[in-house]
């Protein structure tokens, strides 16, 4: 049997049925794996004897539930113990952390396995994973294509069948940008919602951790696992995790969906906006009340962003100095070459040049004019979000302005890559929850991503609505690779 | 606003990165244009405007001041680079 083929909530089923055992899950995605590998290229790191070890010692134990047996992915900045976390950096080629990041550790508790640690854009910095250090992925669509980023790995290995789901992290759009380009579920939780313990800093007050996953379901139950209050991470929320499975009944009647016009223009293809114009059609026909709203300050919300994150981020890897872990020139003969020289050699051009703009903005004499204005610009991009959520449930846009892009095509034009982030960027500067989901191909039949948007700590609104629409439509069927499809 | 070399080489030694003379051309013209597109930023007024520096309501995590389990000495130093004697070891300073 093509296990590889099935959601979590469907491989659930076949074990509790004792259809299967868990055993069988992970060779049937090993096998998976070593079919597809060499052209999705999204592996960093595989764990396959361990795998087995563990789903043997399940399957020993012969009683399942929840996500017990059931492997999953992690974009490789997720710091599990024991195995190496590169970051996509050659700075941590060879860093084997001695602890384990929150958000696996609570899917190691209940019985997941790991796989593997997928690949991302250097420090999750970049679109489409060409600024890994080790290789770019393909998207599953079209191997000349990205995959999307900065967790385009995962993006692509969950599309590929490699894996069910991957955890990956989202500061403008990691997450859902590769949902989007790869045609599967991208959620990109509330600020706060999921600890962000153990998962290498980007910029602190935008990155969240969330879940690639091939549908809402797997989605919804997932986010259950990893939410909630962690000691370890002072800015996760105590605010109490609902049963979002039990929001999933397929009802939007009445619910009440803004599209803010801004979404649609700002360089937005024409097949784009058409499929999320059909969508919201699709919304109108199921109850729901479908009206077109503003956020004013959307098209400013990428310019602060672009102070905000690389300024965070400038400090965040203040700590890569080759003492305590990490690549470092050992040429060097005193401590402040040897500071200069190993971030040189560790970090590549976007860690750079990100590095390098944060630091500019935060410096003496520019911090006012850059940093300060981009913090009061992220103010009223966050007000804008408020006055909308007093009348409306639900804000729909589509995720990215295009389709996936071809390889190489935007590497050396760093603005027009950036303007990728453009829809999804003000929902990190705001703080809110946005899921991906898919909602039709474009003239080159490639997955269209629409993006919903709730209220902070309202995840149960976007399982219900991206539910409802999975459930009439379907696009989430739709099969990337031909002769091979993993719903098919 | 466009970003003289000085600038990048200022900035560069600020952020403690060794660049090579090509990365410092380059990085000029790109961090100017990248400037220049934030400059579309004044256009908004800002004045009044209080800068959001917490998206959520923050407050002190306190707990109380006791030891917890935790990576040990060994493990830590295993990623080290270069340690002598438990400690992690540098080149000159002084």
């Amino acid at each position: 049997m093509d296990l590889y083929k099935f959601t979590i909530h469907e491989l659930q089923d076949k074990l509790q049925a004792g259809e299967i055992s868990s055993e069988d899950i992970v060779k049937s995605l090993f096998s998976r794996i070593a079919d597809m590998e060499d052209k999705v290229q999204a592996f960093i790191t595989l764990c396959e004897a361990a795998a087995l070890k563990s789903a043997r010692g399940i399957d020993g134990e012969g009683q399942y539930g929840g996500i017990k047996g059931i492997p999953y992915g992690l974009k490789d900045l997720f710091c599990t113990r024991g195995i190496k976390t590169t970051c996509a950096s050659r700075m941590l080629e060879n860093f084997v952390p001695s602890y384990e990041s929150t958000a696996s550790c609570r899917l190691n508790e209940k019985g997941g396995i790991l796989l593997g640690k997928l690949n991302l854009d250097e420090f999750a910095m970049g679109s489409s994973t060409e600024q890994s250090a080790f290789f770019p992925s393909r998207n599953p669509w079209d191997w000349e294509r990205v995959p999307g980023g900065s967790s385009g790995g995962s993006a692509a290995a969950v599309a590929a069948g490699e894996i069910p789901y991957a955890l990956a992290s989202d500061t403008g759009g990691s997450i859902r940008q590769p949902a989007s380009y790869c045609g599967i579920v991208g959620l990109k939780p509330t600020y706060g919602r999921v600890s962000r313990w153990g998962v290498a800093a980007f910029a602190s007050s935008l990155d969240q951790v969330g879940i690639l996953s091939r549908d809402v379901r797997d989605c919804a139950l997932i986010l259950e696992i990893i939410a909630g209050k962690d000691p370890l991470d002072s800015t996760s929320a105590d605010i109490e995790v609902p049963n979002y499975s039990a929001f999933l009944d397929g009802e939007v009647k009445g619910m009440r969906i803004a599209y803010p016009r801004e979404y649609f223009r700002q360089g937005v293809a024409e097949s784009t906006r058409a499929a999320v114009m059909k969508a919201l059609h699709k919304f109108e026909e199921l109850g729901a009340i479908v009206e077109e709203v503003s956020l004013p300050h959307s098209e400013y919300a990428l310019p602060a962003y672009y102070i905000v994150a690389p300024a965070e981020a400038s400090t965040n890897l203040a700590r890569f100095d080759g003492v305590r872990y990490g690549l470092r020139d050992s040429e060097a003969d005193n401590v402040a070459d040897m500071f200069s020289s190993s971030r040189a050699q560790g970090f590549g051009p976007e860690v750079k040049r990100r590095i390098m703009l944060g630091t500019y903005a935060l410096s003496s004499g520019y911090y006012d004019a850059y940093y300060l204005k981009a913090l009061k610009v992220r103010r009223l991009i966050a007000q804008d979000f408020e006055k909308v959520f007093r009348d409306f449930d639900l804000i729909v846009s589509p995720t990215t302005p295009t389709t996936a892009f071809k390889l190489g095509e935007q590497i050396d034009d760093t603005l027009t890559l950036y303007l990728n982030d453009a829809l999804t960027v003000p929902v990190n500067m705001a703080g809110l929850p946005g899921i991906s989901i898919p909602c039709g191909l474009d003239n080159d039949a490639l997955p269209v991503g629409m993006q919903l948007i709730s209220w902070a700590f309202d995840e149960a609104t976007l399982f219900k609505a991206a539910y409802a629409f999975e459930q009439n439509t379907d696009y989430h069927r739709l099969t990337p690779v031909s002769g091979g499809g993993i719903n098919g | 606003m466009a970003l003289s070399l000085e600038e990048v080489n200022h900035v560069a030694t600020l952020a403690r990165l060794a660049l090579s003379e090509d990365e410092k051309t380059a990085l000029a013209e790109q961090l100017s244009l990248i400037l220049a597109y934030v400059e579309r930023l004044n256009e908004l007024d800002t004045g009044e405007i209080e800068p959001l520096i917490h998206i959520l309501p923050v407050f002190n995590v306190l707990r109380k001041d006791e030891t917890l389990p935790g990576s040990s000495q060994e493990e830590i130093l295993a990623n080290a680079p270069l340690v002598e004697e438990g400690q992690y070891k540098v080149p000159r300073i002084i």
